[in-house]
């Protein structure tokens, strides 16, 4: 029952019958196949109207319809008259509805004048320092609390963290920390030897990898590694309303949630600092020997005459602020994030740039507090 | 509103073919011995209670799992056995509405529709924003079309999923669960969508659901799954099958809903 014209590509065909434009289509009309263009059809010609037909249209979609309206707007434009009454009732009823919503289809302004840029950006700042002292504050009470009802802690997960964020990264901060001992000797052998003083690369290895190094170095390490993970985590959990699950049950997600990691990472990271000094005088040690010929004994005996307490226990004081700011970095981000994929991500992202730019401010604030001590 | 059965003449190849179809992950089988055809134009439901696999049975239908064992035909042509090339250009021609609407939040509602027919249309730009335009109009959200994902409600972007599964005009739209999550109204406006869809194009559609209503308004045809048969228990008009059916897993389900 299907005429000839039904199947194939999709085609028009203009003829021109007393002055005006006979316009039949036929075919295939699909939407992913090119199609006839309208204006080429009627370029040169000249009607007083046209009279569009599909009798030998196929399975046709969108597409037909897009090129029907095409003709509709120039028959308009050029003040030609379109009969249109030859076309099936759904396709007209398409095109109406085409036509509609081109009329009704208002762009949604997101622009705003500089004025409430400025304060729109000032009030969200101010609101996102409420957040940050809020969320501080719930932090600080709930160790508090924990202190008072130890029992009701969820110390399973904190073990967990603990093994996540401490064991887990032993591998990357060995790495890490012995190559930064070793390209410190290396920059010291080569000033020193001019002196003689090959011996003091171990006076200057050790002093900065245990007082400032060691720390730093497993700090950054972890900010991109467990400080990325709670945010990412805990953004994840706050787009599939768990969190907000957490709270209609009553329980407080700082201290489901936040406490476990941000004591997980206090008590790892002194122990990964003791763990990163370690290495680096280690890396130390092995370019003294390789290069400057000093055995591994008498480099030992010298880094121990230069190192004392109170240079090892800055460094761990250090370590343990830097772990409670990474994981307060992590999870407020996490628990600020949008709940959208691109949320998580850029919860992630601005986890670490936080944490990072908390660990230098702290550092150098340790420095001045250390120096004024006299540690 | 009676479900109007499409014709039936001409007889040609079945939009969707089932043959003796085995899904399941690792070691488990989900289901097995699963073999239908759904004739194009037909609003076909599967249904079944929850973890029958109606959703894995989905997921084998377009694409996104693979059987492993038997085949799946789209208008007789090789699907599940075809090469990759031949898999794409078949895909160009489904459409799938996901439970949760499955936008791109970074997108606004029209780049979201946008997009299927950037990247498979010679149309140009501003024909391409009339379509999605026009799209967005026909389920309901004209006005919307710069607004993200995230500020619209989850009936909205289930409207949005479905105004993107129809950008490309496809011959079979598949529907994850369409009602769950809507109110009465917005489930019984989908619906009427549906058929609207398939009386306007012809289109072929193939819904998971339990949403009874649904089932009785504007099923076709259902087939039903069960959870320890792995497999189909019964299929037929869902009146009939309510009516008629001698499995009490089929009336007990089925009658549940009868008579809305």
């Amino acid at each position: 029952m299907s005429a000839p014209g039904e199947s194939g590509e999709a085609r028009v065909t203009a003829t021109e019958v007393d002055g005006g434009l006979d316009v039949a289509l036929a075919g295939t009309w699909r939407i992913t196949a090119a199609r006839p263009a309208w204006t080429a059809l009627v370029a040169g010609r000249k009607a007083a109207r046209i009279r569009l037909r599909m009798e030998a249209v196929g399975k046709w979609d969108t597409s037909l319809v897009l090129f029907l309206y095409e003709a509709q707007q120039w028959a308009e434009a050029a003040h030609v008259a379109c009969e249109s009454g030859a076309l099936p009732e759904k396709v007209r009823a398409l095109l109406q509805q085409l036509a509609g919503t081109r009329e009704a289809s208002v762009p949604h302004d997101r622009a705003e004048s500089l004025l409430s840029g400025v304060g729109h950006a000032t009030l969200e700042t101010l609101a996102r320092a409420r957040t940050a002292s809020a969320f501080l504050g719930e932090s600080v009470l709930g160790f508090l609390r924990l202190l008072r009802h130890p029992s009701k802690f969820r110390w399973g997960d904190c073990l967990e963290e603990m093994q996540h964020c401490g064991a887990m990264a032993l591998p990357i901060v060995s790495l890490i920390s012995f190559l930064v001992g070793l390209i410190m000797a290396y920059q010291a052998a080569v000033q020193l030897r001019q002196f003689g003083a090959d011996i003091y690369v171990a006076d200057l290895v050790g002093l900065s990898v245990v007082r400032e190094m060691g720390p730093m170095m497993a700090a950054i390490i972890i900010a991109g590694r467990t400080g990325a993970a709670f945010a990412a985590t805990l953004a994840n959990m706050k787009a599939n309303e768990e969190i907000d699950a957490l709270e209609t049950l009553g329980i407080s997600p700082v201290e489901f949630l936040v406490l476990p990691r941000l004591l997980a990472l206090a008590v790892m990271m002194p122990l990964l600092a003791l763990y990163a000094n370690g290495l680096g005088i280690l890396g130390g040690m092995t370019v003294a020997a390789g290069v400057l010929e000093i055995p591994p004994a008498a480099y030992w005996i010298e880094t121990q005459s230069i190192i004392d307490l109170s240079d090892v226990s800055t460094g761990l004081i250090k370590s343990l602020a830097f772990g409670v700011l990474i994981g307060l970095a992590g999870c407020w981000r996490g628990m600020q994030a949008e709940r959208s994929a691109a949320g998580v991500g850029r919860a992630a992202t601005s986890a670490v740039v936080t944490a990072v730019l908390l660990i230098i401010v702290g550092d150098s604030i340790f420095a001045v507090i250390f120096n004024y001590l006299g540690w | 509103m009676s479900p109007s059965q499409p014709s039936l003449s001409g007889a040609g190849a079945p939009a969707i073919q089932v043959e003796d179809l085995r899904a399941g992950y690792d070691d488990v089988v989900v289901l097995e011995h699963i073999s239908f055809s759904v004739r194009p134009g037909e609003v076909f439901f599967i249904i079944g209670g929850s973890g029958c696999g109606k959703s894995t049975l989905l997921r084998h239908l377009v694409g996104l799992s693979h059987p492993t064992a038997g085949t799946v035909e789209f208008f007789g042509a090789p699907f599940s056995n075809a090469d990759v090339a031949g898999r794409r250009a078949r895909l160009k021609t489904f459409g799938m509405l996901f439970q949760g609407g499955a936008l791109w939040s970074s997108l606004t509602l029209r780049q979201n529709v946008a997009l299927p027919l950037e990247e498979h249309t010679p149309l140009s730009r501003r024909e391409i924003d009339e379509i999605a335009t026009l799209k967005l109009a026909q389920v309901g959200l004209g006005g919307f079309e710069d607004y993200f994902p995230a500020e619209i409600s989850g009936g909205m972007k289930k409207r949005v999923g479905l105004a993107r599964a129809l950008a490309l005009d496809p011959e079979i739209v598949f529907f994850d669960e369409p009602s769950a999550g809507l109110d009465p109204v917005t489930s019984r406006n989908l619906d009427e969508l549906v058929l609207r869809i398939r009386d306007m194009f012809g289109t072929t559609i193939v819904v998971v659901s339990h949403e009874l209503a649904s089932i009785f308004d504007i099923a076709d045809r259902v087939i039903m799954l069960d959870r320890t048969e792995k497999g189909i228990i019964a299929e037929g008009r869902p009146r009939e099958l309510a009516d008629q059916s001698n499995d009490p897993r089929v009336t007990e389900f089925l009658r549940r809903g009868k008579g809305r």
